[in-house]
């Protein structure tokens, strides 16, 4: 019974894995011509994770940006796996912490929306995710280093477009949180002060300011909604 | 290179506590209301923010201009992006669209 769990996990990974395939190795070709090693390509992957964080942490790496404007920025692109982690919670209170602690480790976009998918309309089995999260890890990081092994034989990755992938995961994950007109002010504000931060103010502080500013905006303008 | 496990290290630790601390330990706690909608909003803001500068910051600085491939090649990335929602087809046409428009920039401008 645990097994076929386990299976039934891994199974359900098999899409996601087919989208990680490209974004993995476009990342992987991107990072490896910015002067990442593969190791340093496995490590990140490993380690952190993240796909969106990834780009843009090479992104800025390119920029010549510094050790806190990478980590803050990462910590902010990153911030949103906070719902899915609370969202998962109810589902999982009986399963002990240590557990919980790894688990939580694997929490993506993707993985989190098969499982969130799969336990609404299933029992809640904490198995079920010991198959389908280290599955769609091990899709993610095997991707990224095949890309930055085929990374020595693409000398030109512009070429073939790959330098436009992180553009248009970035306005598909937009896309997804384009949900009611304040996400739409949060988003657009948040465009439009990143580059207008970026012109007059020094420094890579931009899409932390103007994040910050945006969703306080938001915040506020709810707020103001509900009161008169 | 020394320098680049360390950001990993830094990268990898404020990735995996917005991803922990919910599960393991605010499973207790209630959060106000309002920090609750400020952390809904956070992604949408922040990706506002990465959009418009990976599209209109170039090179030679903030380019709003037809002949900014980055910028015309977004306009298909979001119709696909609304339409399918699917982050495979967004990126096929993403890539596509720039190869295209780098191979007919000659002729279009």
């Amino acid at each position: 019974m645990t097994r076929h769990l386990v299976r039934q996990g891994i199974s359900s990974a098999v899409p996601v894995v087919l989208g990680y395939l490209p974004l993995g190795f476009a990342f992987g070709v991107l990072a490896h011509s910015a002067g990442l090693s593969i190791p340093e390509i496995f490590a990140m992957s490993l380690l952190v994770y993240a796909g969106s964080a990834q780009f843009i942490a090479i992104a800025l790496l390119q920029s010549g940006a510094g050790f806190l404007t990478i980590v803050v920025t990462t910590f902010l692109v990153n911030l949103r796996h906070l719902l899915f982690s609370a969202s998962l919670a109810p589902f999982l209170k009986r399963v002990r912490v240590g557990r919980l602690a790894v688990l939580a480790y694997q929490i993506t976009d993707e993985s989190f929306a098969v499982a969130l998918g799969h336990f609404t309309q299933h029992e809640a089995e904490e198995k079920f995710l010991w198959g389908l999260f280290p599955s769609c890890q091990l899709g993610w990081t095997l991707s990224t280093v095949l890309g930055a092994w085929a990374g020595n034989l693409i000398p030109h990755p512009e070429a073939f477009g790959l330098d436009y992938a992180l553009t248009a995961m970035f306005i598909c994950l937009l896309v997804f949180q384009l949900q009611d007109r304040i996400t739409y002010l949060a988003a657009l504000t948040g465009g439009v002060l990143a580059l207008a931060i970026y012109v007059w103010l020094p420094g890579r502080w931009n899409i932390i300011l103007a994040t910050v500013v945006a969703a306080t905006l938001g915040v506020g303008v709810e707020q103001w909604k509900k009161s008169t | 290179m020394e320098k680049i496990y360390l950001i990993i290290l830094g990268m990898a630790l404020v990735t995996y506590l917005p991803r922990m601390l919910p599960l393991v330990v605010l499973n207790k706690i209630d959060l106000h209301p309002v920090v609750l909608n400020w952390l809904r909003l956070i992604p949408a803001a922040v990706l506002g923010a990465l959009t418009a500068q990976t599209i209109f910051l170039r090179q030679s600085g903030v380019t709003f201009s037809w002949r900014n491939i980055y910028f015309l090649a977004a306009i298909p990335c979001f119709l696909v992006a609304f339409r399918t929602k699917s982050l495979m087809w967004t990126i096929a046409v993403g890539l596509v669209s720039v190869v295209l428009l780098n191979q007919f920039k000659p002729v279009l401008f």
